[in-house]
């Protein structure tokens, strides 16, 4: 009747998952309890939870991977403790336990922090630097986003019911096979990145989509802002990449479940064959992930340096490069594996040549900021940060794609300080840096600035002293993964790291009290301009938050930096303008497809993951039941008459006649 | 006001070299659902490569199994062949009289496009239902599991293909050739044309090859 799952799923010997399991539901509950009987339960449902406009799912998203941000630190903060006091004792925790945090731990931070934040941010703003009312496909969007929260919420499952995977966040083989590991662990990470990985999918399918297709008039390729082309490039990277991982997952699932063969040590199943593939996907996947940060951090730089992008072009080119090289390098992940030294030569050369456009576009950001009226906003904090943290782990980065140093560096702690380097400091920094730079746009008020700038120095501190510490260990051979170690030398640096946690810790907790505090003062923070930062792209020619159509006319582009030229000409001419002709709006309609299709979804996956095949047709039949009625709607629009535009124009056009008076004294 | 209508000037771009093709705006809803479908089938093509790719690696890996020689009939797989080609003929047929608004054909069109596919679907569910009788299930060897998966992808997605033929059909009788209706059209019979493309491929890689042909 249940499948596998029965109490002992339950870990009721281990307190700490139980614990925490515990104190979540009950933040859970109270935050339920607390939406419903304070009514707000049908303003959820109807502006957000069936909302179809691309900024409030963008909004979703980010809130999505911000609270999964909290969970996946924890873990970090756990596994830091853990290997501070683990010398030359067992810690505290157990070492299985240990294997599943930070296999947890690699897999949220991945799929459920960067990948949502990043693809939040792109949702949010790419329609409106395009100039347009919503993207390709609206409900489609919201079926991603609600995946892609499926994948999150069964993961958090796996805390309380059952256990996680203990394989590390990419689930090698044949660790990951039945025979080594039996239990659900493998089960839940597998199901849970196949669902939100569709998620991921439609998402890319539907922003390249939109940047293809739907730019408004007169936005010529070589007009778009920076955004949108590391968007295009990180999404045309997510439909070529994504589909590889899915197969990979059903190979896998297919050897776990009805006992094929393609990653087996029997019958002729082969193990690199996973390496590959995995990976043919998994380097790909992290400039998935920092391409839309190289496209936050140009718009900043530009913004607050008060000048256009520098080498605008060369820009453009870089980032097509490295979209295309990101997928000829996947083998620097195993050159110890005995792919010879000609292979391994080849793919040395081909990743370090990645080093070259993104050099590209360092310069490009310095000569940017060279000259011009640098504004040290937060944003712009974020974007320094990241270039001296981003340098450092490019030429680290290229140290190891020497293959003869990685013989000695690879599956060490090196690598470790590595990636993080270039995660936090490339992906995180410019998540953040969007975050802080966008927020007035979505909400019509700024973040508390001395707060942000208090996170932002935490942070970079907490950063540093955190991950230096791990090159050293991993210089003095320290491996990754260890749940306890005997070596002396290397107990400091372990230690010290630890300290460097809580300094991050406090980074986040400035965060968290910096957003409480803006929320508080947002009458003084207000924004009603639209434009707070002086920006030059059009998302900040409307108003903020913007209108659910985002522009009442089509903008008609004619140059790059479309709005920064367009106040600059209208502070030479005068400012009187006929009265506008407005028209009708056609705007899709909200639709709890999304939803209803997630809920099936984490129905199915629980389902598949404990072997309750009822539940899993009981799902099949509700999901397919979701698109039938999805497709027979009749009405997916509904009409905003020209009036009500006009009305809610006029506003927006009365700040923005002030502001351009006023412009000059920015 | 000319404010959030025209945004920039010409002069203004500092690149600007020769002709300037100037973007129209966005394109009609027909091109974007076609566009995106079109990006769809081409990331469902990566997925079939990756499986393509394992066949390519595992197809020699018998464990002491059968070989492909050894299973691969034929005549089967020239049917099955010959019912998907047609099937794609007929199926754009259905895409034409749909275009010309004409039920008739177009539900003739469907039913033999679906039929073809159940010809199909039901000489490669006897195939698999043989060898599996025969103890040549895809736990057998590597090659079978890959073989297995492979060509059971491409079945899944035929089926997925009826199921999805059969909503179009109900949808012309419900409601007609409305513009939404033909624009699912128009993606269902790109879809149905790709896996024929993949098709040809399996078949190539395979069923001729793997006979040593
Ligand atoms: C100049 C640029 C870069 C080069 C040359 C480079 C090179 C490498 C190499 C050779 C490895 C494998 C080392 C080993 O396993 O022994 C590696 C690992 C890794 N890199 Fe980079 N990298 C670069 C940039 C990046 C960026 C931008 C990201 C993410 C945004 C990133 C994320 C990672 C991750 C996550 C791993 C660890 C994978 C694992 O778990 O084994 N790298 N890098
Ligand atoms: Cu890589």
């Amino acid at each position: 009747m249940l499948g596998k799952l029965d109490w002992s799923a339950i870990p009721f010997d281990q307190p700490i998952p139980l614990i925490a399991g515990a104190v979540v539901l009950v933040g859970i509950l109270a935050v339920l309890a607390w939406v419903v009987v304070k009514g707000h339960l049908p303003y959820l449902w109807h502006e957000w939870i069936t909302s179809v406009d691309h900024k409030r799912i963008g909004v979703m998203y980010i809130l999505l991977a911000s609270v999964m941000l909290l969970r996946g630190g924890s873990d970090a903060i756990m596994m830091r403790i853990q290997q501070a006091v683990a010398y030359q004792s067992q810690g505290y925790l157990p070492p299985e336990h240990y294997n599943q945090i930070f296999s947890a731990h690699g897999t949220i931070m991945i799929f459920f922090v960067a990948m949502p934040f990043v693809i939040g941010l792109m949702n949010l703003i790419v329609p409106l630097q395009l100039g347009v009312r919503d993207v390709a496909f609206p409900t489609l969007n919201s079926v991603g986003f609600w995946l892609t929260a499926t994948g999150a919420l069964l993961v958090n499952l796996s805390l309380v019911i059952g256990e996680f995977a203990r394989t590390g966040w990419l689930a090698f083989p044949p660790l990951s096979e039945l025979s080594y590991s039996p239990g659900v662990g493998v089960d839940y990470y597998a199901w849970s990145l196949q669902i939100s990985g569709v998620g991921t999918l439609v998402a890319g399918i539907n922003l390249v989509t939109t940047v293809l297709k739907l730019r408004t008039k007169g936005m010529n390729y070589l007009r778009m802002p920076m955004f949108c082309w590391t968007t295009l490039a990180s999404n045309l990277l997510i439909v070529a990449a994504f589909p590889i991982l899915t197969a990979t997952l059903a190979m896998l699932l297919l050897d776990r479940y009805l006992g094929f063969h393609f990653f087996t040590n029997e019958a002729g199943g082969n193990v690199m064959m996973f390496m590959n593939l995995i990976w043919a996907w998994g380097h790909p996947e992290v400039y998935i992930l920092v391409l839309p940060a190289f496209g936050i951090f140009s718009e900043v730089v530009s913004t607050f340096s008060g000048k256009a992008l520098f080498g605008y072009r060369s820009m453009v080119l870089a980032t097509m490069a490295i979209c295309i090289i990101s997928f000829m390098v996947w083998l620097h992940h195993f050159f110890t594996m005995g792919a010879g030294p000609d292979v391994n030569a080849i793919f040395g050369i081909a990743s370090m040549i990645i080093a070259i456009p993104t050099g590209v576009k360092i310069y490009n950001w310095l000569f940017t900021m060279y000259g011009g009226r640098i504004r040290f906003e937060t944003p712009m904090l974020w974007s320094i940060g990241f270039m001296v943290t981003f340098i450092i782990g490019g030429l680290t980065g290229v140290l190891v794609a020497v293959p003869p140093a990685d013989f000695v560096l690879h599956n060490s702690m090196f690598l470790v300080a590595h990636f993080h380097n270039v995660i936090i400091g490339g992906v995180l920094f410019g998540a953040f840096a969007g975050f802080e730079y966008w927020f007035p746009k979505a909400f019509g008020f700024r973040l508390d600035d001395r707060w942000g700038k208090a996170a932002f120095w935490f942070t970079f501190l907490g950063f540093y002293v955190t991950f230096i510490p791990l090159y050293v260990a991993g210089m003095l051979g320290m491996t990754r993964r260890m749940q306890h170690y005997d070596v002396a030398a290397w107990r400091p640096w372990m230690l010290v790291a630890a300290v460097g946690m809580a300094v991050l810790t406090v980074g986040v907790i400035c965060q968290i009290v910096q957003i409480v505090v803006s929320i508080r003062n947002r009458e003084a923070l207000r924004d009603r301009t639209g434009d707070p930062w002086d920006g030059r792209s059009l998302e900040w020619a409307t108003s903020s938050p913007p209108p659910v159509f985002n522009f009442a006319f089509n903008p008609d582009v004619r140059g790059e930096d479309a709005y920064w030229d367009l106040k600059a000409h209208a502070k030479q001419q005068s400012l009187d303008h006929d009265a506008p002709e407005y028209h009708d709006i056609e705007m899709p309609r909200n639709s709890p497809t999304g939803f209803v299709c997630a809920f099936f979804a984490t129905v199915m996956g629980f389902a598949l993951i404990w072997h309750i095949w009822w539940m899993v047709i009981l799902g099949g039949i509700g999901a397919f039941a979701t698109f039938v009625v999805f497709a027979w709607r009749d009405h997916d629009e509904y009409v905003i008459p020209a009036d009500e535009v006009a009305a809610i124009d006029r506003v927006n056009l009365e700040e923005r006649r002030n502001l351009v008076s006023m412009a000059g004294t920015i | 006001m000319s404010m959030t209508a025209t945004a920039g000037r010409a002069h203004a771009d500092p690149h600007h070299i020769g002709l300037v093709i100037e973007h129209p705006g966005p394109a009609p809803k027909r091109i974007v659902t076609a566009y995106g479908f079109w990006i769809f089938l081409l990331s469902d093509i990566v997925m079939f490569s990756c499986f393509f790719a394992a066949y390519a690696v595992l197809a020699d890996q018998t464990a002491g199994g059968p070989k492909g020689s050894e299973i691969f009939d034929q005549r089967n797989v020239a049917i099955e062949t010959v019912c998907l080609l047609l099937s794609s003929f007929t199926c754009g047929m259905a895409s034409i009289a749909a275009d010309v608004r004409n039920r008739f054909w177009f539900y003739l069109g469907m039913a033999v496009t679906c039929l073809l596919g159940l010809i199909f679907l039901v000489i490669e569910f006897r195939e698999f239902a043989d060898l599996v009788a025969r103890g040549y299930g895809p736990s057998r060897s590597a090659f079978l599991t890959s073989f297995f998966s492979l060509v059971g992808c491409h079945g899944l997605h035929v089926s997925a293909g009826i199921l999805w033929l059969l909503t179009m059909m109900a949808q012309v009788f419900a409601k007609g050739f409305r513009a939404d209706v033909l624009r699912r059209m128009m993606c269902f019979a790109l879809f149905w044309h790709a896996l024929d493309i993949v098709w040809v491929g399996v078949f190539s890689v395979v069923y001729l090859l793997g006979s040593g042909v």
